[in-house]
């Protein structure tokens, strides 16, 4: 760009009198201090266990939305629930870090089935798959039972089948799962918390 | 009008005051951390990442367990680990939970040259506020904890903000709810002062005579305080300054260098309008107009 002297000089006088009248407050107006908005403001809070291991401390899910017709709600925050007697609120790292946890493109999230000898991975739907393991299990019953032993005592074991449950459930959740599971004559039935 | 918890104490490069009359209705907040209780899990760390919708690079490995090695941009708070023997013989793991300290003389806010970038609210948080920063790291010089971050991809300084907008609404910051051993707790600076003195009497009786708190008078105390272990030596800690104090340039510069180069520009400005006055406009020959 050519600049003349006398140019030059032009553009400086108007630098000066333009930054003059900003200092004597002709400036554009300026945004008082303000926090950042609280984004939880009327998330839905939903609660839950964390899904990780035993200790099964309960998390609050925020989601966008009010559960209102036409919107469809996203999980957009998680943290501990102070209420929850197991945790009171607290979290580890993983726990902490759920939500990338939720939102991965890795996670599963429908039921996937190999066929014995298969190599690949199918998705299937839940009612399939629940069909499935009732059917199977269901055989494999029938075949194994135990009605009594060799002294003719009865005792009603399922050996040949485990069961393995979340050791994150509530009280009530545990009791129900050890009563289906025992009234099945099942007898090797452990949690995650030994795993 | 804002609400209490907002109310500004002071504002980075703003000569008038703040409105301040209801501040005195403020509590000061502050975050103990009991570094003999942190077991570096790094939970605070997620949650901080979590709450303020910041994602650090996964890194990589490098024989240790701090884990970024340095704050960043994106990580506010980092865990620094030391393996020191204090005694002969007894090797001690300490664990400092590293991050802005919130000081009550907050050296970044004198430092800063943007008008509003920094602010500090009545409470005692010392915010940054992005949108006002011009990216010169002068809050950097002024720091004397080495806090704040340049981010390379906006180049605007960045550091913990105390979850200023989870206090404003009457919660406590992310680290601070995630913190499965409660090394971390929150509350008024009163109540933390007193947490600490009990905390002190039980290190003490399991051996720790020099334990104390750290709330160092040279930044006029801070909002985020520590029990140390080893109170006389704080340098063990990864670093930890003794006796911090804001910068002599920080004074030289707003103390005197700047207000100096205000006077020798309008100096500058009126000799010029003078000169013009007085001897008027400069002639310039045909010929050497040509020549340019």
């Amino acid at each position: 760009m050519q600049v003349t002297r006398r140019q030059f000089f032009r553009i400086c006088a108007a630098g000066v009198g333009s930054s003059s009248l900003a200092a004597l407050g002709f400036a554009p107006g300026e945004a008082l201090a303000q926090v950042r908005a609280f984004k939880l403001a009327r998330a839905t809070e939903t609660r839950n266990t964390c899904p990780y291991c035993s200790v099964g401390c309960g998390v609050l899910l925020y989601s966008l939305g009010d559960k209102s017709k036409n919107a469809h709600t996203e999980i957009i925050h998680i943290e501990g629930d102070p209420d929850h007697p197991v945790n009171r609120g607290t979290l580890c790292p993983k726990g902490a870090g759920l939500l990338d946890f939720v939102h991965s493109p890795n996670r599963l999230q429908t039921p996937e089935y190999r066929a014995p000898g298969g190599k690949e991975w199918t998705r299937i739907s839940w009612d399939e798959a629940l069909d499935r393991i009732a059917k199977l299990m269901k055989d494999d019953r029938d075949k194994n039972f135990v009605a009594t032993n060799q002294d003719g005592a009865t005792v009603n074991r399922w050996t040949t089948t485990g069961f393995l449950a979340a050791s994150a459930s509530s009280n009530e959740t545990g009791y129900l799962t050890h009563k289906v599971v025992r009234s099945l004559g099942m007898l090797a039935f452990d949690n995650q918390a030994r795993v | 009008m804002a609400l209490q918890s907002l109310d500004i104490k002071a504002r980075s490069a703003t000569t008038t005051p703040s409105p301040d009359a209801r501040a005195n209705g403020a509590i000061p907040v502050a975050k103990l951390i009991d570094i003999s209780k942190c077991i570096g899990c790094k939970a605070c760390q997620v949650a901080c990442m979590q709450w303020n919708d910041l994602r650090d690079e996964v890194g990589n490995n490098v024989g240790v367990y701090d884990n970024p090695m340095d704050l960043t941009d994106q990580s506010w708070t980092v865990m620094r680990f030391s393996e020191v023997e204090v005694q002969q013989g007894k090797l001690e793991w300490l664990i400092r939970k590293d991050g802005c300290m919130h000081c009550a003389d907050p050296g970044c806010l004198k430092a800063c040259p943007a008008p509003g970038a920094i602010v500090q609210y009545s409470n005692g948080i010392v915010d940054f506020h992005e949108e006002h920063c011009i990216g010169c790291g002068y809050c950097l010089t002024g720091c004397p904890f080495n806090i704040p971050r340049i981010s390379k991809k906006d180049s605007k300084a960045y550091k913990c903000t105390l979850c200023s907008d989870r206090v404003a609404v009457g919660m406590e910051p992310a680290c601070v709810k995630t913190c499965p051993t409660g090394a971390i707790v929150f509350g008024s600076k009163v109540d933390m002062i007193h947490h600490a003195e009990g905390r002190i009497v039980d290190l003490k009786e399991r051996g720790y005579s020099n334990a104390s708190l750290y709330d160092p008078q040279g930044v006029g105390g801070t909002h985020v305080m520590y029990v140390l272990q080893h109170a006389d030596q704080p340098e063990l800690y990864a670093n930890l300054p003794k006796d911090p104090t804001i910068s002599p340039l920080v004074g030289l510069w707003t103390g005197i260098a700047k207000p100096l180069m205000s006077l020798g520009i309008g100096l500058a400005v009126f000799a010029g309008f003078f000169h013009f006055v007085t001897a008027g406009p400069k002639e310039v020959e045909e010929e050497e107009e040509e020549t340019d």
